[in-house]
């Protein structure tokens, strides 16, 4: 049902684009037309998949590292009533500078190569992961800290078996957001300055004027984003049904 | 085990300026006292006092238990709501307490325990799978687990249909005769049913109740129990006017 209500979606987005694309009249280097964009996208399926492959590694790298950093961060937070008062500000005060305006800098820092890009990607889905899973873990049932403690538990154990477990739906929706964020991450990194990945074959193809290109590469980065979202939503539940002890649907 | 302890308590309660509860409390041990009183009057605040919890406020006077020894790791606790961990089994669920503290679980003791709560079939499965009534056999088979001299039981039935509450009155007396049993209630059914002692609670005293003198666990029809669970419900309308 889904999968037919979704190619659907699809054909009616590609009937409409097709439609604008005779109503305006544009040439073919301003809108090209779905078939010309596929056309385009197989006879340069080669330089696209080398440069997706380089962004999807980007991507993976950067959520897997934002992830270990976040949670960790988040249970730090959780662990230390210190920590929490005097990092908690900091972290919102980093939120106020925008991570994209940091890419030169990073681009300076860490050189061209998908160094800089896998850093731009952790610091975009950091502080989503942190808060998330900071916030699952102090929103705590009162009822498991009294029992625990009745039961002689120290906080460290009481993280371990109690806080995290009950804390992982929160991190699946932390998941959730960071899947979104990372491919921007990642391709505002090559954007400001690579030798590699579809954002810099974007930039390449619109400076050459080369937009059927442009166009193939911007949806198979959008392909690559619903995949990682599907993936990290399905972990997302699995997440959830695991901490709620409910069988699969 | 060593004989139950009983429970003294002597003090003044404050939260901000306001005086929770004056209390001269005794309980005495191995046995079942029911802490009866208007919602607010301070009974889980008791519980949590001697429990080492957070009360929200400051104790003054003092409280031990008979035989001298410190009440750290001697009292087990239930609540209302079962506290099952949903991402554990319920076996795994009893013998959480020996996880919280690091030590290795004894899981025959823990099977047997199900078995005493006839909870043996459901041991691998998650307590979201169970009743209300098997979650909280599944909890009192966790209380057991923690084998301590003194059981604080809050409100452990209140959410249970009527037949299955009576069917955990009796089991929990059976499982629990040996132990000093604190149970806040309340239903004064449940106090007419179970107690060795009543105690009746409000902000300016504790008094003891007359409880009927036939033996706990009583008949809910004897004429002694109803007549007990009346007179009761009679002054806690007076007391709450």
């Amino acid at each position: 049902m889904r999968f037919w209500d979704t190619l659907l979606a699809l054909l009616i987005g590609l009937a409409l684009w097709q439609v604008l694309v005779i109503v305006t009249d544009a040439p073919h280097f301003i809108l090209p037309s779905p078939w010309r964009v596929a056309q385009a996208a197989y006879k340069s399926r080669v330089i696209i998949a080398e440069n997706a492959w380089v962004t999807a590694i980007e991507v993976v790298v950067g959520l897997l590292i934002g992830t270990v950093l976040g949670v960790t961060t988040a249970i730090q937070l959780a662990m230390s009533k210190t920590a929490e008062r005097l990092m908690l500000p900091i972290l919102v005060f980093t939120q106020a500078v925008p991570v994209f305006a940091l890419a030169p800098l990073l681009t300076l820092w860490f050189g061209y190569g998908m160094g800089s890009k896998i850093v731009m990607t952790v610091l975009i889905i950091y502080f989503p992961v942190t808060s998330a899973f900071h916030d699952g873990l102090t929103r705590i049932d009162s009822g498991y800290r009294d029992l625990s403690i009745s039961m002689g538990t120290d906080k460290w154990k009481f993280m371990r078996h109690i806080q995290i477990p009950q804390a992982l739906p929160s991190l699946g929706t932390g998941l959730r957001l960071a899947a979104v964020y990372a491919p921007i991450g990642a391709v505002i990194g090559e954007w400001v300055g690579a030798s590699k990945g579809l954002g810099y074959l974007m930039l390449l193809a619109n400076g050459r004027a080369k937009i059927d290109l442009m166009f193939a590469s911007l949806i198979v980065l959008a392909c690559l984003t619903v995949i990682l979202h599907i993936a990290v939503g399905m972990l997302a539940n699995k997440l959830t049904r695991y901490a709620q002890g409910t069988p699969k649907p | 085990m060593n004989i139950s302890p009983g429970i003294i308590l002597k003090g003044q309660h404050r939260i901000g300026n306001r005086v929770l509860f004056n209390t001269d409390m005794h309980i005495p041990g191995a046995q079942w006292t029911c802490l009866l009183g208007r919602s607010g009057v301070g009974k889980s605040t008791i519980l949590r006092l001697i429990l080492g919890l957070d009360t929200g406020g400051v104790f003054s006077g003092s409280f031990a238990a008979t035989d001298g020894v410190p009440f750290a790791g001697r009292i087990s606790y239930m609540a209302q709501s079962d506290l099952l961990l949903p991402w554990l089994s319920v076996l795994d669920n009893v013998f959480i307490g020996a996880r919280l503290r690091g030590e290795a679980p004894n899981v025959d003791r823990a099977r047997d325990l199900l078995h005493r709560v006839g909870l043996s079939d459901y041991a691998d499965q998650k307590p979201a799978t169970l009743s209300g009534g098997m979650r909280q056999r599944a909890a009192l088979a966790r209380t057991l687990f923690e084998d301590r001299p003194i059981v604080f039981l809050d409100e452990p039935f209140s959410a249970l249909d009527a037949g299955t509450r009576a069917d955990m009155q009796e089991l929990a007396t059976d499982v629990l005769h040996d132990r000093t049993v604190l149970l806040i209630t309340h239903d004064p059914a449940e106090a007419a049913r179970l107690a060795h002692q009543i105690i009746v609670m409000s902000a300016q005293e504790t008094q003891n109740w007359p409880v009927p003198e036939t033996a706990a666990l009583r008949d809910i029809n004897a004429a002694e129990t109803l007549a007990c669970q009346a007179q009761l419900l009679a002054y806690l309308r007076r007391s709450a006017a």
